[in-house]
Protein backbone atom coordinates (compact mmCIF):
# COMPACT_ATOMS: atom_id res chain seq x y z
CA UNK A 1 0.00 0.00 0.00
CA UNK A 2 1.28 3.26 -0.88
CA UNK A 3 1.74 6.64 1.73
CA UNK A 4 -0.87 8.47 2.08
CA UNK A 5 1.03 11.44 2.89
CA UNK A 6 4.16 12.29 1.07
CA UNK A 7 7.72 13.80 2.70
CA UNK A 8 6.44 17.30 2.27
CA UNK A 9 3.14 16.64 4.68
CA UNK A 10 5.54 17.13 7.61
CA UNK A 11 6.68 20.36 5.55
CA UNK A 12 3.10 21.45 5.43
CA UNK A 13 1.61 21.07 8.56
CA UNK A 14 4.41 22.52 10.13
CA UNK A 15 3.77 25.62 8.19
CA UNK A 16 -0.20 25.73 8.75
CA UNK A 17 0.63 25.12 12.39
CA UNK A 18 3.08 28.34 12.26
CA UNK A 19 0.50 30.06 10.62
CA UNK A 20 -2.63 29.31 12.56
CA UNK A 21 -0.82 30.66 15.24
CA UNK A 22 1.06 33.61 13.34
CA UNK A 23 -2.45 34.65 11.60
CA UNK A 24 -3.94 35.63 14.59
CA UNK A 25 -1.37 37.31 16.00
CA UNK A 26 -0.46 39.37 12.83
CA UNK A 27 -3.98 40.29 12.41
CA UNK A 28 -4.25 41.68 16.06
CA UNK A 29 -0.71 43.23 15.59
CA UNK A 30 -2.02 45.00 12.42
CA UNK A 31 -5.02 46.06 14.53
CA UNK A 32 -2.96 47.57 16.24
CA UNK A 33 -0.95 49.37 14.57
CA UNK A 34 -3.58 51.30 12.65
CA UNK A 35 -5.40 52.08 16.27
CA UNK A 36 -1.95 53.63 17.24
CA UNK A 37 -1.07 55.27 14.01
CA UNK A 38 -1.94 58.81 12.74
CA UNK A 39 -4.69 57.87 11.04
CA UNK A 40 -6.58 57.14 14.09
CA UNK A 41 -4.95 59.24 16.31
CA UNK A 42 -4.55 62.31 14.63
CA UNK A 43 -0.84 62.29 15.76
CA UNK A 44 1.63 64.67 13.81
CA UNK A 45 -1.40 65.81 11.03
CA UNK A 46 -2.07 69.33 10.87
CA UNK A 47 -5.41 70.11 10.46
CA UNK A 48 -7.24 73.13 8.53
CA UNK A 49 -7.57 75.92 10.16
CA UNK A 50 -10.22 78.96 9.29
CA UNK A 51 -7.10 81.18 9.68
CA UNK A 52 -3.25 79.50 8.68
CA UNK A 53 -1.86 80.54 11.45
CA UNK A 54 1.61 79.78 12.22
CA UNK A 55 2.86 78.76 16.05
CA UNK A 56 6.61 78.54 14.59
CA UNK A 57 6.51 82.35 13.59
CA UNK A 58 4.92 83.71 16.51
CA UNK A 59 6.83 81.45 19.22
CA UNK A 60 10.40 80.62 17.49
CA UNK A 61 10.57 84.09 15.12
CA UNK A 62 8.49 86.68 17.27
CA UNK A 63 9.33 85.72 20.42
CA UNK A 64 5.70 86.04 22.41
CA UNK A 65 5.15 84.08 25.17
CA UNK A 66 2.97 81.49 25.45
CA UNK A 67 0.50 83.05 27.87
CA UNK A 68 0.45 86.08 26.31
CA UNK A 69 -2.21 84.25 24.09
CA UNK A 70 -3.05 81.26 26.50
CA UNK A 71 -3.08 83.35 29.34
CA UNK A 72 -5.44 80.96 31.73
CA UNK A 73 -2.85 78.26 31.28
CA UNK A 74 -1.38 78.67 35.02
CA UNK A 75 -4.39 79.48 37.14
CA UNK A 76 -7.10 77.49 35.13
CA UNK A 77 -7.56 73.70 33.88
CA UNK A 78 -8.05 75.09 30.12
CA UNK A 79 -4.96 76.67 28.71
CA UNK A 80 -7.80 78.83 26.01
CA UNK A 81 -7.88 79.55 22.85
CA UNK A 82 -7.15 83.31 22.78
CA UNK A 83 -10.01 85.62 22.12
CA UNK A 84 -10.20 87.39 18.58
CA UNK A 85 -9.66 90.58 21.18
CA UNK A 86 -6.23 89.26 21.60
CA UNK A 87 -5.24 88.13 18.08
CA UNK A 88 -6.40 91.94 16.95
CA UNK A 89 -4.18 93.87 20.29
CA UNK A 90 -1.40 93.34 17.47
CA UNK A 91 -3.16 92.90 14.41
CA UNK A 92 -5.24 95.92 14.63
CA UNK A 93 -1.99 97.37 13.97
CA UNK A 94 0.25 94.95 11.69
CA UNK A 95 -0.79 93.17 8.96
CA UNK A 96 -4.06 94.94 8.75
CA UNK A 97 -4.37 94.36 5.16
CA UNK A 98 -3.44 90.25 4.75
CA UNK A 99 -6.56 88.56 3.57
CA UNK A 100 -4.96 85.85 5.78
CA UNK A 101 -6.58 87.38 8.76
CA UNK A 102 -10.08 88.47 6.97
CA UNK A 103 -12.03 85.53 9.14
CA UNK A 104 -10.24 87.52 12.15
CA UNK A 105 -11.07 91.04 11.60
CA UNK A 106 -14.34 89.53 10.92
CA UNK A 107 -15.23 88.04 14.06
CA UNK A 108 -13.97 90.90 15.94
CA UNK A 109 -16.70 93.22 13.84
CA UNK A 110 -19.62 90.56 14.77
CA UNK A 111 -18.46 88.76 17.54
CA UNK A 112 -18.73 85.53 16.50
CA UNK A 113 -15.88 83.58 17.73
CA UNK A 114 -13.69 81.99 14.76
CA UNK A 115 -14.19 78.13 14.93
CA UNK A 116 -10.89 76.89 14.96
CA UNK A 117 -10.39 72.80 14.52
CA UNK A 118 -9.26 71.26 18.13
CA UNK A 119 -6.54 69.84 17.88
CA UNK A 120 -5.81 68.26 21.33
CA UNK A 121 -8.57 66.96 22.82
CA UNK A 122 -9.14 64.49 25.64
CA UNK A 123 -12.41 62.53 25.88
CA UNK A 124 -15.22 64.68 28.15
CA UNK A 125 -14.59 61.60 31.21
CA UNK A 126 -11.14 62.90 31.28
CA UNK A 127 -10.21 65.79 33.57
CA UNK A 128 -7.37 67.31 32.26
CA UNK A 129 -6.01 70.37 34.57
CA UNK A 130 -3.09 72.71 33.05
CA UNK A 131 -2.19 74.75 35.94
CA UNK A 132 -0.78 71.58 37.92
CA UNK A 133 0.94 70.42 35.31
CA UNK A 134 2.62 73.63 34.75
CA UNK A 135 3.27 74.80 38.49
CA UNK A 136 5.34 71.23 38.90
CA UNK A 137 7.80 72.37 35.77
CA UNK A 138 6.16 69.92 33.04
CA UNK A 139 6.81 71.34 30.16
CA UNK A 140 4.42 72.22 27.16
CA UNK A 141 6.35 70.37 24.40
CA UNK A 142 6.28 67.23 26.41
CA UNK A 143 2.58 66.78 25.71
CA UNK A 144 2.04 68.93 22.56
CA UNK A 145 5.00 68.21 20.63
CA UNK A 146 7.66 71.00 19.29
CA UNK A 147 5.24 73.68 19.18
CA UNK A 148 7.72 76.26 18.18
CA UNK A 149 8.81 73.96 15.06
CA UNK A 150 5.16 73.99 14.02
CA UNK A 151 4.08 76.15 10.97
CA UNK A 152 -0.01 74.50 11.18
CA UNK A 153 -0.15 72.76 14.48
CA UNK A 154 -0.48 69.60 14.84
CA UNK A 155 -0.85 66.75 17.77
CA UNK A 156 2.11 65.91 19.31
CA UNK A 157 1.00 62.87 21.22
CA UNK A 158 -1.54 60.07 21.02
CA UNK A 159 -3.36 60.91 24.79
CA UNK A 160 -3.74 57.15 25.37
CA UNK A 161 -4.11 56.53 29.11
CA UNK A 162 -1.69 54.26 28.80
CA UNK A 163 0.70 57.51 27.83
CA UNK A 164 -0.65 59.42 30.68
CA UNK A 165 0.34 57.22 33.00
CA UNK A 166 3.59 56.51 32.46
CA UNK A 167 4.31 59.48 34.07
CA UNK A 168 1.60 59.44 36.67
CA UNK A 169 3.16 55.92 37.69
CA UNK A 170 6.45 57.38 38.01
CA UNK A 171 6.60 61.21 38.48
CA UNK A 172 10.02 61.71 39.37
CA UNK A 173 11.45 60.46 35.92
CA UNK A 174 9.92 63.76 34.33
CA UNK A 175 10.49 66.40 37.54
CA UNK A 176 13.94 68.50 36.82
CA UNK A 177 14.85 71.84 38.41
CA UNK A 178 15.87 74.59 36.53
CA UNK A 179 19.26 73.96 35.59
CA UNK A 180 20.39 77.98 35.61
CA UNK A 181 18.18 78.59 38.95
CA UNK A 182 17.66 75.32 40.68
CA UNK A 183 15.78 77.61 43.65
CA UNK A 184 13.17 78.84 41.40
CA UNK A 185 10.10 78.35 40.80
CA UNK A 186 9.53 75.78 38.53
CA UNK A 187 6.86 77.11 36.79
CA UNK A 188 8.59 79.30 34.44
CA UNK A 189 11.30 77.51 33.57
CA UNK A 190 8.99 75.57 30.75
CA UNK A 191 8.18 79.09 29.26
CA UNK A 192 11.91 80.15 29.09
CA UNK A 193 13.24 77.38 27.41
CA UNK A 194 12.04 79.22 23.72
CA UNK A 195 13.60 82.23 24.56
CA UNK A 196 16.38 80.68 25.23
CA UNK A 197 16.16 78.54 21.96
CA UNK A 198 15.60 81.68 19.69
CA UNK A 199 18.72 83.38 21.46
CA UNK A 200 20.55 80.41 21.00
CA UNK A 201 21.71 80.07 24.39
CA UNK A 202 22.91 76.01 25.13
CA UNK A 203 20.75 74.13 26.33
CA UNK A 204 21.09 70.64 28.50
CA UNK A 205 20.69 67.70 27.18
CA UNK A 206 17.56 67.57 29.31
CA UNK A 207 16.31 71.46 28.16
CA UNK A 208 16.99 69.49 24.40
CA UNK A 209 14.67 66.79 25.49
CA UNK A 210 12.23 68.68 27.16
CA UNK A 211 12.33 71.42 23.60
CA UNK A 212 11.78 68.89 21.40
CA UNK A 213 8.73 67.02 23.12
CA UNK A 214 11.36 63.71 22.43
CA UNK A 215 10.73 60.86 24.37
CA UNK A 216 12.68 61.19 27.64
CA UNK A 217 15.52 58.75 28.57
CA UNK A 218 16.48 59.17 32.46
CA UNK A 219 20.10 58.55 33.93
CA UNK A 220 20.20 56.78 37.54
CA UNK A 221 21.21 60.39 38.29
CA UNK A 222 18.15 62.28 37.09
CA UNK A 223 15.96 60.04 38.15
CA UNK A 224 17.44 60.73 41.94
CA UNK A 225 17.24 63.94 41.64
CA UNK A 226 13.58 63.27 40.74
CA UNK A 227 12.87 61.46 43.52
CA UNK A 228 14.04 64.60 45.86
CA UNK A 229 11.74 66.97 44.08
CA UNK A 230 8.38 64.43 44.41
CA UNK A 231 9.15 64.58 47.91
CA UNK A 232 10.31 68.46 48.47
CA UNK A 233 7.07 69.60 46.34
CA UNK A 234 5.04 66.90 47.64
CA UNK A 235 3.92 65.26 44.94
CA UNK A 236 1.32 62.16 46.04
CA UNK A 237 2.87 59.55 43.66
CA UNK A 238 0.15 56.82 44.94
CA UNK A 239 -2.55 59.20 44.94
CA UNK A 240 -1.71 60.08 40.84
CA UNK A 241 -2.79 56.59 39.71
CA UNK A 242 -6.04 56.85 41.86
CA UNK A 243 -9.22 56.72 39.43
CA UNK A 244 -10.68 60.10 40.63
CA UNK A 245 -7.39 61.95 40.23
CA UNK A 246 -8.83 62.19 36.35
CA UNK A 247 -12.06 60.52 36.27
CA UNK A 248 -14.97 61.65 38.41
CA UNK B 1 -30.85 26.63 39.88
CA UNK B 2 -27.80 24.69 38.96
CA UNK B 3 -30.31 21.74 38.25
CA UNK B 4 -31.71 23.79 35.83
CA UNK B 5 -28.94 24.94 34.32
CA UNK B 6 -27.33 21.39 33.34
CA UNK B 7 -31.53 20.89 31.85
CA UNK B 8 -30.67 23.46 29.68
CA UNK B 9 -29.34 21.64 25.74
CA UNK B 10 -26.83 22.58 23.83
CA UNK B 11 -28.70 24.02 20.99
CA UNK B 12 -30.26 26.81 24.02
CA UNK B 13 -26.97 27.18 24.55
CA UNK B 14 -25.93 27.86 21.06
CA UNK B 15 -28.99 30.84 21.14
CA UNK B 16 -28.27 32.22 24.06
CA UNK B 17 -24.59 33.24 22.78
CA UNK B 18 -25.71 34.09 19.57
CA UNK B 19 -27.97 36.44 21.49
CA UNK B 20 -25.07 37.92 23.79
CA UNK B 21 -23.51 38.75 20.64
CA UNK B 22 -26.15 40.81 19.51
CA UNK B 23 -26.63 42.23 22.31
CA UNK B 24 -22.86 43.42 22.69
CA UNK B 25 -23.02 44.76 18.87
CA UNK B 26 -26.00 46.80 19.44
CA UNK B 27 -24.68 48.43 22.79
CA UNK B 28 -21.42 47.65 23.08
CA UNK B 29 -19.89 50.74 20.91
CA UNK B 30 -21.14 54.33 21.97
CA UNK B 31 -19.63 57.36 22.39
CA UNK B 32 -22.01 58.85 24.82
CA UNK B 33 -19.10 59.78 27.57
CA UNK B 34 -16.65 61.35 24.87
CA UNK B 35 -18.95 63.64 23.74
CA UNK B 36 -21.00 64.37 27.01
CA UNK B 37 -24.11 66.64 27.38
CA UNK B 38 -22.71 69.20 28.95
CA UNK B 39 -20.75 72.17 28.14
CA UNK B 40 -16.92 73.31 29.25
CA UNK B 41 -15.27 76.58 28.40
CA UNK B 42 -14.87 77.69 24.94
CA UNK B 43 -17.76 74.85 23.75
CA UNK B 44 -20.40 76.09 21.35
CA UNK B 45 -24.19 76.14 21.54
CA UNK B 46 -26.22 76.70 19.21
CA UNK B 47 -28.98 78.34 21.28
CA UNK B 48 -27.48 81.65 21.35
CA UNK B 49 -27.31 84.15 18.48
CA UNK B 50 -23.19 84.36 18.93
CA UNK B 51 -22.78 80.33 18.83
CA UNK B 52 -21.00 80.95 22.15
CA UNK B 53 -21.64 78.41 25.03
CA UNK B 54 -19.10 80.70 27.62
CA UNK B 55 -21.63 83.57 28.93
CA UNK B 56 -21.05 86.66 30.98
CA UNK B 57 -22.46 87.36 33.95
CA UNK B 58 -25.47 90.13 34.13
CA UNK B 59 -23.68 93.87 34.20
CA UNK B 60 -23.15 94.45 37.71
CA UNK B 61 -23.42 91.37 38.91
CA UNK B 62 -20.83 90.95 42.29
CA UNK B 63 -18.98 87.19 43.27
CA UNK B 64 -18.71 86.30 46.25
CA UNK B 65 -15.84 87.88 48.31
CA UNK B 66 -15.21 89.76 44.60
CA UNK B 67 -16.54 93.49 45.56
CA UNK B 68 -14.34 95.76 44.62
CA UNK B 69 -14.75 98.14 47.62
CA UNK B 70 -11.23 99.95 47.05
CA UNK B 71 -10.94 102.85 44.30
CA UNK B 72 -7.74 103.17 44.19
CA UNK B 73 -6.75 99.25 44.31
CA UNK B 74 -9.21 98.66 41.65
CA UNK B 75 -9.58 101.73 39.36
CA UNK B 76 -5.62 103.51 40.14
CA UNK B 77 -8.16 106.91 41.18
CA UNK B 78 -9.57 108.32 44.19
CA UNK B 79 -12.43 110.95 43.40
CA UNK B 80 -11.30 110.90 39.62
CA UNK B 81 -7.43 111.64 40.06
CA UNK B 82 -5.24 109.25 39.29
CA UNK B 83 -2.95 108.29 42.18
CA UNK B 84 0.72 109.15 42.36
CA UNK B 85 1.67 106.25 44.64
CA UNK B 86 0.84 102.74 44.82
CA UNK B 87 -2.34 101.82 46.57
CA UNK B 88 -2.13 101.27 50.01
CA UNK B 89 -2.65 97.24 50.12
CA UNK B 90 0.45 96.99 47.28
CA UNK B 91 3.43 96.26 49.33
CA UNK B 92 6.47 97.05 47.30
CA UNK B 93 9.29 93.79 47.31
CA UNK B 94 11.76 91.92 45.58
CA UNK B 95 8.58 89.36 44.85
CA UNK B 96 6.56 91.99 43.44
CA UNK B 97 8.96 93.68 41.04
CA UNK B 98 10.10 89.90 40.16
CA UNK B 99 6.75 89.22 39.24
CA UNK B 100 6.16 92.52 37.37
CA UNK B 101 9.04 91.41 35.43
CA UNK B 102 7.60 88.15 34.51
CA UNK B 103 4.56 89.83 33.41
CA UNK B 104 5.82 92.58 31.74
CA UNK B 105 7.66 90.95 29.54
CA UNK B 106 4.48 88.35 28.69
CA UNK B 107 2.10 90.97 28.07
CA UNK B 108 3.96 94.12 27.51
CA UNK B 109 7.95 93.79 25.80
CA UNK B 110 6.25 92.71 22.52
CA UNK B 111 5.56 96.50 21.42
CA UNK B 112 7.37 98.69 24.58
CA UNK B 113 10.36 96.73 24.46
CA UNK B 114 12.15 94.48 27.25
CA UNK B 115 14.02 98.04 28.52
CA UNK B 116 10.52 99.73 27.85
CA UNK B 117 11.80 102.22 25.10
CA UNK B 118 9.07 101.33 22.57
CA UNK B 119 11.21 99.65 20.31
CA UNK B 120 9.48 95.86 21.08
CA UNK B 121 9.49 93.42 18.10
CA UNK B 122 6.41 94.26 17.17
CA UNK B 123 6.83 97.90 16.98
CA UNK B 124 9.93 97.07 14.91
CA UNK B 125 7.79 94.91 12.75
CA UNK B 126 5.27 97.19 12.08
CA UNK B 127 6.75 99.50 9.76
CA UNK B 128 3.48 101.77 9.20
CA UNK B 129 2.66 101.78 12.62
CA UNK B 130 1.09 105.50 12.72
CA UNK B 131 1.13 105.71 16.56
CA UNK B 132 4.19 103.78 17.68
CA UNK B 133 4.22 102.39 21.08
CA UNK B 134 5.32 104.51 23.95
CA UNK B 135 8.87 104.68 25.18
CA UNK B 136 8.23 105.05 29.09
CA UNK B 137 11.61 107.33 28.96
CA UNK B 138 10.06 110.30 28.36
CA UNK B 139 9.25 113.25 30.31
CA UNK B 140 5.70 113.15 30.17
CA UNK B 141 5.64 109.64 31.28
CA UNK B 142 8.39 109.84 33.96
CA UNK B 143 6.16 112.23 35.67
CA UNK B 144 2.43 110.38 34.95
CA UNK B 145 1.25 109.34 38.56
CA UNK B 146 1.10 105.46 38.66
CA UNK B 147 -2.70 105.01 38.48
CA UNK B 148 -2.13 106.08 34.68
CA UNK B 149 -0.61 103.02 33.80
CA UNK B 150 -2.94 100.73 35.97
CA UNK B 151 -5.52 101.94 34.36
CA UNK B 152 -4.07 101.50 30.52
CA UNK B 153 -3.42 98.02 31.45
CA UNK B 154 -7.34 97.64 32.55
CA UNK B 155 -8.92 99.76 29.72
CA UNK B 156 -6.37 100.12 26.98
CA UNK B 157 -4.69 103.55 25.59
CA UNK B 158 -5.26 105.32 22.00
CA UNK B 159 -4.45 102.58 19.82
CA UNK B 160 -3.53 100.05 22.49
CA UNK B 161 -6.49 97.50 23.14
CA UNK B 162 -7.03 96.82 26.78
CA UNK B 163 -5.11 94.13 28.13
CA UNK B 164 -7.30 93.67 31.67
CA UNK B 165 -9.02 90.49 30.48
CA UNK B 166 -5.51 88.50 30.44
CA UNK B 167 -3.67 90.20 33.33
CA UNK B 168 -5.00 89.96 36.84
CA UNK B 169 -6.95 92.97 37.90
CA UNK B 170 -5.98 91.91 41.50
CA UNK B 171 -9.25 90.96 42.32
CA UNK B 172 -8.22 87.93 44.89
CA UNK B 173 -5.55 89.97 46.23
CA UNK B 174 -5.84 88.09 49.40
CA UNK B 175 -3.82 85.36 47.91
CA UNK B 176 -1.39 87.83 46.52
CA UNK B 177 -2.22 88.68 43.11
CA UNK B 178 -2.27 91.94 42.01
CA UNK B 179 -0.44 91.57 38.89
CA UNK B 180 -1.70 94.74 36.67
CA UNK B 181 0.13 96.59 40.47
CA UNK B 182 3.13 94.48 40.21
CA UNK B 183 3.79 95.44 36.42
CA UNK B 184 3.25 99.14 37.49
CA UNK B 185 5.68 98.50 40.13
CA UNK B 186 8.32 97.55 37.57
CA UNK B 187 7.65 100.42 34.66
CA UNK B 188 8.49 102.48 37.65
CA UNK B 189 11.66 100.50 38.06
CA UNK B 190 12.44 100.41 34.38
CA UNK B 191 12.17 103.69 34.49
CA UNK B 192 14.13 104.94 37.33
CA UNK B 193 16.75 102.43 35.86
CA UNK B 194 16.95 104.06 32.48
CA UNK B 195 16.97 107.52 33.77
CA UNK B 196 20.12 107.39 36.61
CA UNK B 197 22.79 109.39 36.40
CA UNK B 198 25.43 106.69 36.85
CA UNK B 199 28.45 108.94 36.59
CA UNK B 200 28.04 109.47 40.70
CA UNK B 201 28.44 105.63 40.69
CA UNK B 202 31.98 104.12 41.33
CA UNK B 203 34.00 102.83 38.80
CA UNK B 204 33.11 99.03 39.42
CA UNK B 205 29.60 99.55 40.03
CA UNK B 206 29.91 100.89 36.98
CA UNK B 207 31.40 97.93 35.03
CA UNK B 208 28.80 95.87 36.56
CA UNK B 209 26.18 98.27 34.60
CA UNK B 210 28.38 97.58 31.58
CA UNK B 211 29.40 101.13 30.74
CA UNK B 212 32.81 101.23 29.23
CA UNK B 213 35.37 103.27 31.48
CA UNK B 214 36.35 106.68 29.69
CA UNK B 215 39.59 105.32 27.88
CA UNK B 216 37.32 102.34 26.36
CA UNK B 217 35.13 104.70 25.09
CA UNK B 218 37.77 106.64 23.73
CA UNK B 219 40.12 103.47 21.84
CA UNK B 220 36.35 102.43 20.86
CA UNK B 221 35.83 105.83 18.81
CA UNK B 222 39.14 105.53 17.42
CA UNK B 223 38.27 101.91 16.34
CA UNK B 224 35.17 102.54 14.24
CA UNK B 225 37.16 105.85 12.80
CA UNK B 226 39.91 104.15 11.46
CA UNK B 227 37.29 101.60 10.43
CA UNK B 228 35.29 104.51 8.01
CA UNK B 229 38.19 105.40 6.94
CA UNK B 230 39.16 101.88 5.51
CA UNK B 231 36.04 101.58 3.87
CA UNK B 232 35.85 104.55 2.24
CA UNK B 233 39.24 104.43 0.91
CA UNK B 234 37.91 101.26 -0.79
CA UNK B 235 37.52 101.37 -4.65
CA UNK B 236 33.91 101.08 -5.21
CA UNK B 237 32.56 98.16 -6.78
CA UNK B 238 29.87 98.26 -9.42
CA UNK B 239 26.11 99.01 -8.41
CA UNK B 240 23.72 96.79 -9.48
Amino acid sequence: MPQIFSKKANTYSRVSLFCLLALPAGAIMAGMAVTRGPAQTNVGMPLDQPVPFSHKHHVEELGIDCRYCHASVETSAKAGVPTTETCMSCHAHIWTNSPLLEPVRKSYETGVPIKWQKINKVPEFVYFDHSIHIARGINCNTCHGPIQDMHITWKGQYFFMRWCLECHREPEKYLYVNPRDPDKDPRQKAFDLYSLNKYGEDLTPIEWRNLEGSDLKFSKDQIAEGEKLVEKWGVKVKQLTDCWTCHR
Amino acid sequence: MFRRLRTIRARHWIHLVSLAGVAFAATGCHIDMWYQSKKVAQDENEFFRDGKADRLPVAGTVARGELRHDDAFFTGRVDGKLITDLPARVEVSKELLERGKERYTIFCSHCHGAAGDGKGMIAQRGLSLRRPPASFHTDRLREMPLGHFYEVISNGFGVMYQQGTRIDSGVGAEKGKMDRWAIVAYIRALQLSQYYDASGLSAEEQEKLGIPAPEQIEWKNAFTEAQKKAAGSKPEEGGH
